[in-house]
């Protein structure tokens, strides 16, 4: 099986497949980095608005509730076909491309929400308490005294759900976003070896979490110092 | 005029009435002991007088004007004269002592942190923590990180100072730096309201006594009617039990 990867290596490297297996690759980064970003800043601002007591926002937190508790229940194909389907039936004619990014982007959210919810929580009441008495307004106390305290808690699974989130992004194949398991797949049937197809295939999604799974350490470090007495 | 006046005052959590009917007034430069057995309403009417429990019923008039606690406006202007100190200290754990001290001067009334810094290293100083400004509460004791929140409480120039159980969490060897600090704030002329189970200290520096019970102000007066001459049962009782030891 050497013998067979080191004979065809270099047909398989050559210009056509690597451009092929770049773009593939940079389909699964924007994908990637679209739900982790995105769905970072729209996951912390519902958890936000979430946590707010203004009866005026109550229908919109009610909607909230909904939308993260369905999203996080829905097999990610099945939210792919609906968000794929919705789209049809309004008409929208866009590429499959937005439609994954559509559907990654609600999804990380949902999942977030969740993560972010569970992290502001994780502060003593009495931060808020303490922080209400001194006039601090809602936003100050999360900026100043709730948030530095939940990175903590929310960093590890934020990081751990980005990591499994990167390959899920494999699913948006299965509409024909051509992305890095969907290009394994073509050169794959082309008659490259599978170990050789897909092990390259492989490297490009380690090279894709390693760094974030290192970006992740770095904010634990910077964000939630562990403080020895 | 008195500076607070309690009306008819109820609270309840939830379903449960925690304050029944509560009227004193407090004049200016008052030291208000509240006393009682647990769970009688004693820190439940400090978080009213505060705002982290909107009361059910009955007013509250500072300087003769009605609180309206539902009124943000109001509420921060009633904040920004009166600060509460907690059982549990409640420091801002992500934050040094110096910080913990200077946020709300800062970020709250914007005052320069160059001035907060310096009013804060007097508070400090002076509650003798200033060697500890960049310690974070979890390396202090019990102790010391009271004094912290008791200087937070002083960095924001409060007219009337609520001190909630301040002691109880405390090891009896540490008690007294806190009750130190508290002698300290009395001499200044501030109102304090002060719930205590430490009664011969309560004696010593009260201006007034109210005892509580279930919610209700049973009897008031000045420490020496409420401990050597108490009028009503229910304060003798409790009086006979904490001064037989």
């Amino acid at each position: 099986m050497l013998q067979q990867i080191i004979d065809q290596a270099p047909r398989f490297f050559g210009y056509y497949n690597v451009l092929f297996l770049l773009q593939a690759f940079a389909a699964t980064f924007l994908l990637s980095l679209a739900g982790c970003v995105l769905g970072f800043a729209l996951g912390f601002l519902l958890a936000v608005t979430r946590r707010t007591a203004d009866w005026r926002l109550a229908p919109a937190r009610g909607l909230m509730v909904v939308f993260t508790e369905a999203f996080r229940r829905i097999p990610f194909l099945v939210t792919l076909m609906l968000v794929f389907f919705a789209f049809q039936a309004l008409k929208f004619d866009v590429s499959m491309f937005t439609i994954a990014l559509f559907s990654v982007c609600l999804i990380a959210t949902a999942f977030i929400t969740e993560i972010v919810r569970a992290g502001l929580d994780s502060v003593h009441r009495n931060q808020w308490d303490a922080a209400a008495a001194m006039n601090f307004t809602y936003i100050e106390t999360l900026r100043y005294i709730v948030v530095p305290q939940a990175w903590k808690v929310m960093l590890p699974p934020a990081f751990s759900f980005f990591v499994l989130f990167i390959k899920d992004t494999a699913l948006a194949s299965q509409i024909g976003v051509v992305e890095l398991t969907f290009a394994g797949k073509v050169l794959a049937n082309k008659g490259f070896p599978a170990a050789l197809t897909f092990g390259t295939v492989l490297i490009l999604y380690f090279l894709l979490s390693w760094p974030l799974a290192r970006f992740g350490r770095w904010m634990e470090v910077k964000l939630a110092p562990t403080r020895t007495r | 005029m008195p500076q607070l006046e309690l009306v008819n005052l109820r609270a309840n959590y939830g379903d449960v009435a925690v304050l029944e009917r509560i009227s004193f007034s407090v004049e200016k430069g008052e030291i208000i002991s509240l006393i009682g057995p647990s769970g009688s309403g004693k820190s439940t009417l400090l978080r009213v007088l505060v705002g982290l429990l909107p009361p059910a019923a009955g007013s509250i008039r500072l300087d003769g004007q009605e609180i309206d606690y539902r009124n943000k406006v109001v509420l921060r202007q009633l904040r920004s004269r009166m600060a509460i100190v907690f059982q549990q200290f409640n420091l801002f754990q992500n934050m040094t002592v110096l910080a913990n001290v200077t946020i709300a001067p800062i970020k709250v009334k914007g005052q320069a942190p160059v001035e907060a810094e310096a009013y804060a290293r007097q508070l400090l100083e002076r509650v003798g923590l200033g060697n500890k400004l960049n310690a974070y509460p979890d390396q202090l004791s019990g102790g010391q990180q009271q004094r912290v929140a008791i200087a937070r409480a002083l960095a924001l120039k409060p007219e009337i100072v609520l001190l909630d159980e301040v002691t109880s969490a405390l090891d009896p060897e540490l008690v007294n730096e806190v009750l130190d600090v508290i002698r300290l704030l009395a001499a200044d002329g501030m109102t304090i309201f002060f719930v205590s189970h430490e009664m011969a200290f309560v004696r010593e520096v009260s201006s007034k006594v109210i005892f509580m019970a279930d919610g209700n102000v049973v009897e008031s007066g000045t420490p020496a009617q409420i401990f050597d001459a108490p009028q009503q049962p229910r304060t003798q009782e409790f009086v006979s039990k904490i001064l037989r030891h």
